[in-house]
């Protein structure tokens, strides 16, 4: 186990279930400080839900996760709030705030945490917009902005109150191979230059490879397999090399469980 | 900034559009007499029956407003009701002896106090009582003595 | 058989509990967001109010119009058509402005706080701003509830003085009342008590039809078809408890 040091995220033992469905199993994830960290597995495998544990958006059933060494668990409202301004996150689609336009959603962290003057406010938030390239978006409404657009404002957004833990929530889906490589060389950046801790979760393959330090392969609950991308790549495991190649068959079944082909078809099934 | 204003001025606009609606409903559609003299004497006067006739109700001569009733009460000795009412100072020679009858504003209407001049000299004053009144004319009473009057008809032919 | 009701009965049970803690919970928050966040609260009363003038004018004025017609083509049987100011002014006052203004809001306003609130779930905006340290109850829902909460007995009083407006339309220009006896008669048989009972009723319905939409906006499931059953579901259940209320509080104030 690293020590407190190297580590700013230590996730031990995690159990996890929603319903009867049990979406974790003795998870352990450890996240490097100053690295780029991604999670990946399959579709369903409950990434997202990964990120709501670590920010106490959703409480585990056992297991402890640790921030900076001090266990979430034992956390009041207030503290839990203290620790929150700590994250920076990217959700999926952006979620900007959609009455609010570019200027102030940005600008809306430090309107609620700070009391700061309109014009540090205004000089903090261009400063940020111009490092996602979008200074120049400030006063369009979300409506206006295109998928990747929205996600850089929302990058911009979640920089604003200066991190020290970046999450990205599939910062890649949907967006066209341009604005793809954007947010790709926005992740790398921000990280390096920034000294921040970033956490990624996707399955796009190839665009983590490009930008992690060290990956986490999710399935059934546990880790499946961890390590660099080289490593990931190499790595012997059927179901590694199920997913790293996008294979359709593999030990994740083409088909969803169902009775005997044959004998359903025949009318023989046992309804 | 544009919007913020559509805003503003939307919401001022609305807000006294709604507050002046609700003023006009308390000011405009109730507490409706047109009688609001300052100075006034209060009279007496006692009914066998008052019908639905109630406190607020208002007085009148000639089809003219000139008081209003302000308490109605049961007199147990005397077994009768007994109803008070205020009248304009300014119509200060209403005969004493004028009576008082209970009427009713439409048939369905609400009921008030109709004055009927007398012909005396002495004028009604502060603490007077009305001495001649008629009561109001409850329905039912009316169909039954028609009906009384309608079989009696009858069984005489 | 047995089973089902009494799941059924639990079920709804467990519902109303927690929309009561939900309403406490916003009323707790309530005085603070009041001061402290005005400027939302005003853009929610122009949201709900000053946006549903319009369609409260219109069904006002017609409704109106109706109780004009129908109050003197019945009165004037008993030729009482001079009590058609009262009819209008007693019906307009203590039960329609109060409820048609409240049906009208839950199918205007209502729904379009459920959808609101339900995108911006769907939308993980509302995740956001847990994320970002903001509680989304202080932020997005109590400015909405308090906005519904103001707007709805001035919305009530616009719908009943443009009914009388209606009304006087149809009576006394129309139909010829004496525009005297219109007024007056109205005026001698309808006490501030009666315009009081109108404005508590419709306080009670806009708490009622604001909480119900911000509730089914918060709860709903966070996917289109979510956000559009629980945009139905508002309509629904804001009339149904809007008039089971509306009994009650008659009920109370014949009594009292």
């Amino acid at each position: 186990m690293a020590s407190a040091a190297e580590s700013i995220i230590e996730i031990e033992d995690l159990d996890f279930s929603r319903g009867p469905r049990q979406i974790f199993k003795n998870l352990n994830i450890n996240i490097r400080r100053g690295e780029v960290t991604a999670v990946m597995g399959p579709s369903g495998t409950g990434k997202t839900t990964l990120l709501r544990l670590i920010t106490r958006q959703l409480v585990p059933d056992a297991g402890t996760i640790r921030v900076d060494g001090v266990d979430i668990s034992t956390l009041n409202q207030a503290e839990l709030y203290k620790l929150r301004r700590r994250f920076g996150m990217l959700f999926q689609n952006g979620a900007l705030l959609t009455d609010l336009n570019v200027f102030e959603n940005v600008a809306f962290p430090l309107r609620e945490h700070t009391r700061l003057s309109t014009r540090l406010i205004r000089h903090v938030v261009l400063t940020k917009l111009h490092a996602v390239g979008l200074r120049g978006a400030a006063d369009m409404m979300p409506s206006e902005l295109s998928g990747g657009m929205a996600r850089r404002v929302a990058l911009a957004r979640a920089m604003v109150m200066d991190p020290d833990i970046l999450i990205y929530d599939e910062p890649f889906v949907g967006l066209d191979p341009i604005s793809m490589g954007v947010i790709v060389r926005l992740v790398r950046q921000m990280n390096d230059a920034l000294g921040i801790s970033s956490i990624l979760v996707s399955h796009d393959v190839q665009e983590i490879s490009t930008v992690s330090d060290r990956s986490y392969l999710i399935s059934d609950g546990k880790v499946a397999a961890s390590g660099s991308p080289d490593e990931l790549n190499r790595a012997s495991s059927e179901l590694v090399r199920q997913f790293m190649h996008g294979m359709a068959d593999g030990p994740v079944a083409f088909h969803y469980n169902a009775p005997n082909y044959a004998e359903q078809l025949l009318g023989r099934d046992t309804e | 900034m544009r919007q913020t204003r559509t805003v503003e001025l939307g919401t001022g606009l609305f807000a006294l559009l709604g507050i002046g609606a609700l003023f006009f409903l308390v000011t405009q559609t109730t507490g409706g007499d047109d009688f609001n003299a300052s100075e006034v004497y209060e009279v007496e006067a006692r009914f066998q029956n008052v019908g639905s006739l109630k406190a607020r109700a208002p007085v009148a001569m000639a089809g003219v407003t000139i008081g209003r009733v302000t308490n109605i009460e049961f007199d147990p000795i005397m077994l009768d009701a007994v109803v008070t009412m205020v009248i304009d100072e300014a119509y200060d020679q209403i005969p004493e002896d004028s009576d008082a009858s209970i009427l009713t504003a439409g048939l369905l209407g609400s009921q008030y106090i109709g004055l009927q001049a007398g012909g005396s000299d002495i004028y009604l004053e502060e603490g007077s009582e009305i001495l001649f009144t008629q009561s109001a004319i409850v329905l039912e009473n009316l169909i039954g003595k028609f009906l009384v009057n309608a079989g009696g008809s009858d069984s005489e032919d | 058989m047995l089973r089902d009701l009494y799941i059924t009965l639990r079920y709804f049970v467990t519902t109303f509990g927690a929309m009561t803690i939900f309403l406490f919970e916003l009323l707790r928050h309530t005085p603070r967001v009041f001061f402290k966040r005005f400027n939302l609260v005003v853009g929610q009363v122009y949201n709900a109010g000053a946006l549903s003038l319009v369609i409260i004018m219109v069904s006002g004025l017609f409704v109106g119009g109706v109780l004009g017609l129908q109050g003197y083509d019945n009165l004037q049987r008993f030729n009482a058509e001079d009590a058609v100011g009262t009819f209008a002014g007693f019906a307009l006052v203590k039960e329609l402005g109060p409820v048609i203004t409240a049906l009208l809001f839950a199918g205007r306003a209502g729904t379009a706080l459920a959808s609101e609130i339900g995108l911006m779930k769907a939308t993980d905006q509302l995740s956001a701003m847990e994320m970002m340290a903001v509680n989304p109850v202080t932020r997005v829902v109590v400015p909405r509830f308090i906005g519904g909460v103001i707007a709805m007995p001035l919305l009530a009083g616009v719908f009943s003085a443009v009914g009388l407006l209606g009304a006087h339309l149809v009576g006394v220009t129309l139909l010829q009342v004496d525009v005297g006896a219109f007024w007056q008669q109205m005026q001698q048989t309808l006490e501030v008590k009666d315009v009081v009972e109108g404005i508590f009723k419709s306080f009670v319905f806009g708490m009622i039809a604001s909480l119900m939409a911000v509730w089914e906006g918060y709860n709903a499931i966070p996917t289109a078809e979510g956000v559009g059953r629980a945009t139905t579901r508002t309509v629904v259940i804001t009339a149904i408890a809007v008039l089971i209320s509306d009994f009650m509080i008659t009920a109370a104030f014949l009594k009292g």
